[in-house]
């Protein structure tokens, strides 16, 4: 019994000690958003990920942050990470330079339900840099293409200056089989697609309940709306999956910073189904 | 009543649909579903389409217009102008509805409307409409709650566009 308390304290020890990784490429998204590529520094590839995990990203002498990563799952030599600069941290990470050290743990986390999916509609809605834990669950359905049907991808943001992966939107609107349906929120003259909240899309969408699965991230406010709006359309609760967010410190459930009614989004998420969560979806307290 | 204004004298070109074309048409509209069939034939008899232009202001902000529409194809931007530019608020597209403060008293528009493709749509005098559900309660009944959804929905989208929800301040504010 107390061997294995310590070969658990070991090993919790372990997952809390971070790998170096080495900033290969930091691409400007939006004015205040940056896509990091990390390369393993230690000669040891990272482990593979599943569309919709995090890893803890150390900045050493700031601090160290949940990031989910942004990049091709199927892409083994190094790991995408978006980041909005918006307090200490992220305004370091994004600052980093190619070359630069920065300490990781993970990937950690649940994933979004890419195998449930198969067969059926994918609808993706995203607002504002929720559209960056989305891009590795669309980059693995356009790699295996003919296991999904309709891919449905519904993206609204601020502003058009504060719309990331634009190009790629529009490249993946192209595709077969594929809509891409953009909002803001308000444009200037020079903007001539949709302006109104994400919500508003769902008109121009053939939603089918029943044989549609769809993940969902973005603020939690919008996330609400948006499932109204999916509930009001006759999507069953169990077919929608959303990517939750809280404090998180150690990122393995260990802590309790993240916990949420009986879960911890480090560990049980971030990914839920939105059944499993709604009795505390969008309660005040949690 | 007065008679309804030509296309020309309205600002946009309005062409020839017949009536049952129109009946049809305002049957398939997501705004009138569920409108008994007498009513969509005193609307259809209201109804003329017309179509606007891409980049044509359809009304300007202060503009004198009762006009209410149906889009049935294209895109309009409602627009709202500041000292040195013009700011696109809502956008609105097939199955939509354009100027519904004409079934208000006051008929100045708030805002300027702007097509940003050719669009196709069916007008009504908001007048006539008016007038129309003075004199039959159930089709104003009707038309009022089908014309408060529509005013709901759009609140509810601006409370949401003010709560500026995509910016990380928004999370932050206690």
């Amino acid at each position: 019994m107390a061997v294995a308390k310590l070969e658990r304290e070991a090993a919790e020890a372990n997952e809390m000690l971070p790998r170096m990784a080495r900033v290969a490429q930091v691409r400007k998204e939006t004015y205040d958003t940056f896509t990091l590529a990390l390369e393993s520094a230690g000669g040891e590839p990272f482990p593979g990920f599943a569309p919709g995990q995090f890893s803890m990203l150390y900045v050493f002498g700031n601090g160290e942050l949940p990031i989910s990563i942004s990049g091709d799952p199927e892409d083994h030599g190094r790991l995408l990470y978006t980041v909005r600069s918006v307090g200490k941290t992220t305004q370091a990470l994004v600052s980093s330079q190619p070359g630069d050290g920065i300490g990781t743990r993970g990937p950690y986390g649940s994933h979004w339900p890419l195998k449930v999916a198969r067969g059926k509609d994918v609808l993706i809605v995203a607002g504002g840099i929720g559209l960056a834990p989305l891009r590795p669950a669309i980059h693995y359905i356009l790699r295996h293409r003919a296991d999904y049907n309709r891919l449905i991808i519904l993206y609204g943001a601020r502003s058009p200056r504060d719309l990331i992966f634009r190009k790629q939107l529009e490249d993946w609107g192209r595709l077969p089989d594929t809509q891409v349906l953009t909002t803001v929120d308000y444009g200037g003259l020079s903007w001539t697609g949709h302006v109104g909240v994400v919500t508003g899309l769902f008109r121009n969408v053939r939603l089918q309940p029943f044989h549609t699965v769809a993940m969902i991230c973005g603020p939690e406010i919008m996330m609400r709306y948006v499932i109204w709006e999916m509930e009001a359309r006759g999507m069953p609760p169990g077919d929608l999956y959303l990517s939750l967010e809280r404090n998180m410190k150690c990122g393995i459930g260990f802590c309790g910073h993240c916990q949420y009614g009986p879960n911890f989004i480090c560990k049980d998420g971030p990914i839920f189904p939105y059944h499993e969560v709604r009795s505390w979806f969008g309660r005040y307290e949690l | 009543m007065g008679a309804a204004l030509s296309g020309a004298s309205r600002g946009f070109e309005e062409s020839a649909m017949t009536l049952d074309n129109l009946v049809n048409t305002l049957f398939e509209h997501p705004f009138l579903q569920g409108f008994a069939p007498e009513h969509i034939d005193k609307l259809a008899a209201m109804a003329s389409e017309v179509c606007f232009r891409k980049s044509e202001l359809i009304f300007r902000e202060g503009d004198e217009s009762s006009f209410f529409y149906l889009l049935l194809s294209g895109k309009v931007a409602l627009e709202t102008n500041m000292p040195g530019r013009t700011l696109r608020i809502v956008t609105l597209g097939t199955g939509e509805e354009l100027g519904w403060s004409s079934m208000t008293a006051h008929h100045s528009k708030q805002f300027q409307a702007r097509s940003l493709e050719e669009t196709r749509a069916l007008a009504f005098d908001g007048v006539r409409l008016q007038h129309a559900c003075d004199e039959d309660c159930r089709l104003g009944y009707t038309l009022m709650r089908a014309m408060l959804r529509v005013v709901a929905q759009r609140l509810q989208s601006t409370r949401l566009q003010l709560v500026d929800l995509y910016s990380p301040l928004s999370a932050q504010v206690g």
